[in-house]
């Protein structure tokens, strides 16, 4: 793919010093914990922007707080910029590397810590799998909301980096939401925990700043997140519909009938086509849209639920409506839907967004979405989280062509101004990374930017911390290496 | 007497915090001032008010979105809610009773101080149904943060960081938040007779069931005659609150009473009077007592609660009452706020943070209001403050004492 998206120029001083970096990173950590052999630093090359790859200096995997600390005391007196990286399926290239970067990597530090059922939290070091704090505390009757589509992979601390989402934040909210407090360390190697068990913080929310940084702020190593108690049933329900708009329109009025589903998620027909193929989850194909709406509760309660939802959706017209019979069915339904990313990348290459519209503007959204992509002459097939606005089309295209290429990425530059221009933004849950880095002037004023940039500089003078990303490189202060 | 500001224009606002700036003036910051007992004294130079800047600017029901200038009521902005079935799930707190305070709140004051209510707990905090402000910082600049979608990572999250700063780091002019239909139903279950520590296990138990308790309070004996007329059944109550379609109400209530009815004799009270009763929780009524008695609100671990309040009996004179599943409690001092004492206990207990809501200006000036930090968080504070506020003109003193 064209390399359009710049980085950083490596700091000739770090990347002259590196063996000397490299010896001194040895004395700090046990052999276990690094990594510095050309051939070996490859798998940590990328992340799930794939587009895009750096070879890092070197990487560590540390075991515990203290080894992080001592590797950013240390680089925060060498002047050496430090990349955190957790399962790196960021999909904006939140964790790709840079040259003169130490990768830190948390996938040693995976243990649950501590399951507090009483309190209703799990405190987890950074490093532990999405999923498996679901899988661990499943058996009790709770869960952990947040369920990106990566849960199985992705990390928590990469969760908190990017403030992920999921399907079902709907009703409980994101990553942020359900975040009780951090360990972490400052890039001078400085340990604080915000938060804890309680709720609220005594003092500035700095948990809620933390939370979504891409890893700008320092290095969280531990967590505590909210445990929910499992609903007693969910069900999803499938409805097809003969047009987006229809699709649309009913979601609109789910919402305004004051029926709060725990997720609305939308495919069009390419969506259902490619999923389809690929789970055999028994989608309708001779629809345009189709809406999985899930309900939870009691048996009584997801009837009650289903059959209001059912009377708004004949009101749109729809074609077809299918309840899951089964849990087999419903694991079915959601494995077609969360493989959408997987199952897309087996017919060609894409380029997901991931912009939020105001839900008002989502037809017209979707609508000139296929245009824009159309008029670019490729095709997108659009899967998103309906009920609160965060879009994910997916611009299909062919990465040995570089002309494709470029002409998929200009349609995602387009479509992501689109979504601010509807009054949303440039990305609802997959962060900023280096991505939509150069976009963010088209959201933001120079002003509003420089004052985040200022925020950040409270945590890292020298823009040690992830330093490619965020914030676009012209007009950075000169500490940041601006050019 | 200050110079009173009190802008209509955010133009306006935004020139005068740049003429303060640049002066050096500095300014205590205020919506409706129905909160501003809560923290440190503020010396300033000048007062800057919200109240000016009033009006809802966008409401469209269907989106579950209302975005109103800071200043506006939140009489104002309840109403409009009221009108299409919606609400705040945060449940907000009246502080006018127990501060003995006048005026008119205001929705930025809401935000700028996070209060929140008994819905909390499991809704969320103020915080979390933000979605976007419009602020002035210090260089008397117009700045947005966050927009008005419910998902957004689009940059640093300053609208966290922003609620709850109590108009040190920015003047709100504009809030944009989220809001949830209002329950068609609710009803409260009631079990009486608990001690403290077995109200604290009977309200885990309630939050382990799938049934979606939406309130979960214990009023011991000391406090249960100051809640709906003195019409509380006896002994001490804990109230488990469930909300929802009319249906799943009465399914779920089922359900709990099944589980819990062998700790203690239950009672139930219909959608009204629940109503009424978790109002008064959400203000603090048994302390609403037209006195300056000082009143803590603390936030612990919900099993921690007890044990805190158990310590703290035996060295001080307390009086309260717990929400939040036990984690927050209201807790009104006989005589002096002893906030050494307090914070003491509660870090041998487990930890959290104790914020002094009300007292006399006499202890205010002694008395740590808000939690101490420690000094590595102070210090990160500190320069967060200074990149917002390099002029230090916004609300000096109110969140640390000097």
């Amino acid at each position: 793919m064209s390399d359009v998206i710049s980085f950083l120029p490596p700091r000739e001083k770090v990347l002259a010093r590196r063996s000397t970096i490299i010896a001194d990173l040895a004395d700090l950590l046990p052999a276990d914990c690094l990594v510095h052999e050309p051939r070996e630093l490859v798998p940590f090359e990328t992340d799930a922007f794939v587009a895009y790859r750096r070879l890092p200096l070197a990487v560590v995997l540390p075991h515990n707080t203290a080894q992080v600390a001592a590797v950013l005391k240390y680089c925060h007196r060498y002047g050496v910029p430090v990349v955190p990286r957790g399962a790196g399926t960021s999909l904006c290239g939140g964790a790709i590397p840079q040259e003169d970067a130490v990768v830190i990597g948390l996938s040693k530090m995976s243990r649950i810590l501590e399951v507090d059922f009483a309190n209703r939290t799990a405190t987890v070091q950074a490093g532990v799998t999405n999923l498996s704090i679901s899988d661990t505390v499943g058996p009790e009757g709770y869960f952990y909301a947040p369920d990106p589509s990566s849960q199985l992979a992705c990390t928590i601390g990469g969760n908190i980096a990017m403030n992920s989402g999921g399907a079902h934040c709907l009703k409980y909210g994101v990553t942020t939401n359900n975040l009780l407090g951090v360990k972490m360390v400052l890039m001078d190697g400085t340990v604080i925990d915000l938060g804890g068990k309680h709720l609220d913080s005594a003092g500035y929310d700095l948990l809620g700043l933390v939370c979504g940084s891409e890893g700008q702020l320092g290095i969280v190593t531990e967590a505590t997140v909210r445990l929910i108690a499992k609903p007693e049933g969910a069900r999803p329900v499938l409805f097809g519909f003969t047009s987006s708009e229809e699709a649309g329109a009913c979601v609109a009025d789910v919402i305004g009938a004051g029926i709060i589903p725990v997720a609305i998620e939308f495919m069009d027909k390419p969506a259902i086509e490619i999923c389809e193929a690929f789970a055999k989850a028994g989608y309708p194909l001779d629809v345009e849209a189709l809406l999985i709406v899930e309900v939870e509760g009691s048996e009584a309660e997801m009837e009650a639920m289903l059959s209001s939802i059912v009377e708004i959706a004949r009101r749109h017209g729809v074609k077809t409506v299918r309840e899951s019979q089964s849990a087999t069915e419903a694991a079915l339904i959601w494995k077609g839907r969360k493989s959408a990313f997987g199952a897309t990348g087996r017919i060609a290459d894409y380029i997901c967004m991931d912009g939020t519209v105001p839900l008002s503007k989502l037809s017209y959204v979707l609508k000139r979405t296929s245009e824009i992509v159309e008029g670019f002459g490729l095709r997108v097939a659009n899967v998103f989280h309906a009920g609160d606005g965060n879009m994910h089309p997916l611009i299909l295209f062919n990465a040995n062509d570089p002309v494709e290429a470029a002409k998929a990425e200009a349609a995602g530059n387009e479509i992501l101004k689109l979504c601010v221009d509807a009054g949303g933004c440039l990305t609802g849950e997959h962060g900023v990374g280096i991505e939509k880095r150069d976009l963010m002037l088209h959201q933001y004023t120079r002003a509003e930017l420089d004052q985040q940039i200022r925020v950040r500089e409270a945590f890292d003078s020298q823009w040690l911390l992830n330093p490619s990303k965020v914030f676009p490189l012209d007009g950075r202060p000169q500490t940041a290496g601006a050019v | 007497m200050s110079l009173l500001l009190v802008p209509t224009r955010e133009e306006e606002a935004a020139d005068m915090i740049r003429a303060a700036a640049e002066a050096k003036r500095s300014l205590a910051i205020s919506g409706g001032n129905t909160r501003s007992g809560f923290g440190q004294q503020v010396e300033a130079q000048g007062v800057l008010r919200s109240a000016g800047l009033s009006g809802i600017v966008a409401y469209d029901p269907a989106e579950m979105v209302l975005t109103a200038r800071a200043g506006t009521p939140v009489s104002e902005i309840e109403e409009a809610l009221a009108e299409n079935g919606q609400m705040l799930a945060f449940e907000p707190m009246d502080h006018r009773a127990v501060m003995g305070t006048v005026g008119e709140p205001t929705i930025g004051g809401i935000f700028a101080t996070n209060t929140s209510g008994p819905r909390r707990f499991v809704a969320g905090a103020a915080r979390d149904s933000l979605l976007g402000v419009r602020y002035i910082n210090g260089r008397g600049e117009v700045l947005r943060a966050g927009g008005r979608v419910m998902k957004n990572v689009t940059g640093l999250d300053l609208v966290k960081l922003l609620a709850g700063s109590f108009g040190t780091l920015g003047f709100l002019t504009e809030v944009t938040f989220r809001v949830l239909p209002r329950p068609q139903d609710q009803r409260t279950i009631i079990l009486s007779g608990l001690d403290d520590g077995e109200a604290a296990r009977a309200m885990a138990i309630a939050m382990s069931l799938s049934v979606e308790v939406s309130g979960a309070a214990h009023l011991p004996e000391s406090v249960r005659g100051r809640f709906l007329n003195g019409n509380l059944s006896d002994g001490p109550a804990t109230v488990l609150r469930l909300e929802g379609l009319a249906a799943s109400v009465a399914v779920r209530a089922q359900k709990l009473v099944a589980t819990l009815q062998s700790l203690a004799p239950i009672s139930q009270l219909e959608a009204e009077e629940s109503r009424v009763l978790w109002q008064e929780i959400r203000d603090v009524k048994p302390y609403a007592d037209g006195t300056m008695k000082p009143l803590w609100r603390v936030s612990v671990a919900p099993t921690s609660g007890f044990q805190l309040v158990a310590a703290l009996r035996l060295q001080a004179g307390i009086d309260c009452f717990y929400d939040w599943q036990g984690g927050l409690l209201w807790m009104r001092m006989e005589s002096e706020p002893e906030g050494e004492l307090v914070r003491h206990v509660m870090h041998q207990t487990g930890g959290g943070h104790a914020t002094l809501v009300r007292a006399s200006d006499d202890m205010r000036a002694t008395e740590n209001a808000f939690e101490p930090l420690p000094a590595a968080v102070l210090a990160l504070q500190a320069r967060v403050k200074q990149q917002l506020d390099p002029a230090g003109i916004f609300n000096p003193g109110k969140m640390a004492r000097s």
